[in-house]
């Protein structure tokens, strides 16, 4: 571990290279708090945010119209507006509004923390094109499947559950990987609004330490791994869920 | 009145249907008896199946009256998923559920639907593949299957919910010669075996052999029908004559 330490100490003496966060304690932790944060973040968002592309591109096959329209609302507000407007939106203009709350310490604190601003946020923008790419590949699916599935007797939610689903998720990936691609990249935006996420950490070193090559090769380097990381996982996925005799 | 087996398992009455302004169905009326066979033939277009379709419910009607086993098909209140049990459909395209294995597309209505025990249904199961003749095909899927093994699979996948009725909409229509006897095949054994069957066909051959009545159906209504020995010998008519002259 040591000597790990020792070796970056070198590098800074012998080539003005100056990785605080792999000799220096604080910044070590700092910076992987700041990882722990996004990973923690972008996996929340990326669930919640299939969740809400599910459920939303269910709700745009039913009946009500007032229901569709709804999620089209929603759709359109969080597609055509940029996502750091988004959350400063929450942050600043919902936060304000909702009345503040005792903490343990009795001071007066938001009731809902930065975070999880920033969680509620990304996830209902990632969602709004989850909404859409899932329904795309619902559209993919044959008519005639699910008549088939009705003939033997499913519901409609029994058929959406165990056919069409199933088949929409394997049209759908490829745009999905893209979309949650997007997402962790986005969640870099709550630095805004102050969340200890990575390129807060990066900045709060580099802005003490003046080693601000250094930290942007390691923030870019850092963001290549957990993207090729989520990648290599939705490849995994996609390749489990292929389908033989349909290419799909 | 409880519906007894001595009496028709399906009732067809004055049943009309239409699609916006056309009129596809225009007062059909026949009974189908309990192991009988009926075969459905006519020119395309003439609304063959969607009358299959409306005995299952997949259309509803707007006038008439279907009976399947005393229930009321064309009820506001109907329990689909009753009449779904006791009416097994066969599709032209076979429809199966291309994410899962020839075996789990038969085991997944009984299991999903009715709720019953896996290894049951299993062993059930795999009785039916081998029943029509693809036990060793358990573990491929649809994809990897050809029309013919598909179909086969689909009929297995319809029986596995013990359906009183089968209801086959040309279902060698997409099959090359060859394989079209194999699914034949099967058809006939299960007649053989008393399960009343409703079948739409242009394979005449087969029709003459299996079916104990014939019913020719022309613009939405139906033209001719009795056993197949009246019916092809000394067609009456002229719709009819011109018809099996065109195909014969
Ligand atoms: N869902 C639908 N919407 C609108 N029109 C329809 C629909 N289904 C069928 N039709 C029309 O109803 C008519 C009868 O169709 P149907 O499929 O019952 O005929 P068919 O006798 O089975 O013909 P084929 O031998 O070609 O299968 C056709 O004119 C068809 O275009
Ligand atoms: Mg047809």
């Amino acid at each position: 571990m040591d000597t790990v330490a020792d070796w970056f100490k070198w590098l800074y003496a012998a080539h003005g290279i100056n990785l605080t966060i792999f000799y220096d304690p604080l910044d070590g932790n700092r910076f992987l708090r700041g990882i722990g944060t996004t990973l923690g973040l972008s996996a929340i968002c990326i669930a919640l945010s299939m969740v809400i592309g599910i459920v939303g591109a269910w709700v745009q096959g039913a009946r009500s119209a007032l229901l569709r329209r709804l999620v089209q609302g929603y759709i359109q507000f969080f597609r055509n507006t940029p996502p750091l407007i988004q959350l400063y939106f929450f942050y600043f203009a919902v936060g304000s509004l909702l009345p503040r709350v005792t903490d343990m310490h009795g001071a007066q604190v938001p009731p809902v923390s930065n975070i999880t601003w920033a969680i509620i946020s990304f996830s209902f923008f990632a969602g709004a094109f989850n909404v859409e790419i899932f329904r795309a590949g619902i559209e993919a699916v044959p008519r005639a499947t699910i008549e088939a599935a009705e003939a033997l007797g499913y519901s409609r939610l029994k058929a959406y559950i165990h056919v069409v689903l199933p088949l929409a998720f394997r049209v759908s990936l490829p745009a999905l990987n893209n979309n949650l691609v997007n997402l962790v990249k986005t969640t870099t935006l709550s630095y805004a609004i102050g969340v200890p996420e990575l390129l807060y950490a990066a900045a709060q070193i580099w802005s003490e330490v003046l080693n601000v090559r250094e930290m942007m090769n390691v923030l870019l380097i850092s963001y290549v791994a957990i993207v090729g990381a989520l990648v290599l996982v939705m490849n995994r996925w996609e390749r489990a869920m292929r389908m033989p005799g349909y290419g799909v | 009145m409880a519906w007894t087996p001595d009496q028709p398992i399906i009732r067809i009455a004055d049943v009309h249907k239409s699609f916006g302004p056309i009129e596809v169905l225009k007062g059909v009326t026949f009974d189908v008896r309990k192991g009988e066979v009926i075969c459905v033939i006519g020119p395309s277009g003439s609304g063959k199946s969607t009358l299959l379709r409306c005995v299952n419910a997949l259309v509803p009607i707007e006038r008439g009256s279907i009976l399947v086993e005393g229930q009321e098909v064309n009820d506001p209140k109907l329990d689909k998923l009753a009449l779904r049990r006791k009416v097994g459909m066969v599709f032209q395209q076979y429809n199966l559920f291309p994410h899962k294995t020839a075996l789990q597309n038969v085991m997944m209505a009984p299991i999903h639907v009715l709720k019953q025990d896996r290894n049951e249904v299993e062993a059930r199961a795999i009785a039916l593949l081998r029943k029509v003749r693809l036990a060793e095909k358990a573990a491929a899927y649809p994809g990897e299957l050809s029309g013919g093994q598909q179909q086969r699979v689909a009929i297995a996948r319809s029986l596995a919910m013990n359906p009183d009725v089968m209801l086959f909409d040309e279902v060698t229509a997409a099959l090359d010669p060859e394989t079209v006897k194999e699914v034949l095949v099967a058809i006939r054994e299960l007649a053989a075996e008393g399960m009343t069957c409703m079948i739409v066909t242009h394979e005449m051959g087969f029709a003459r052999e299996l079916a104990h009545h014939i019913y020719f159906t022309d613009r939405g209504v139906i033209v001719e029908h009795g056993p197949p020995t009246d019916f092809f010998a000394c067609p009456r008519d002229p719709r009819t004559k011109e018809f099996l002259s065109q195909i014969l």
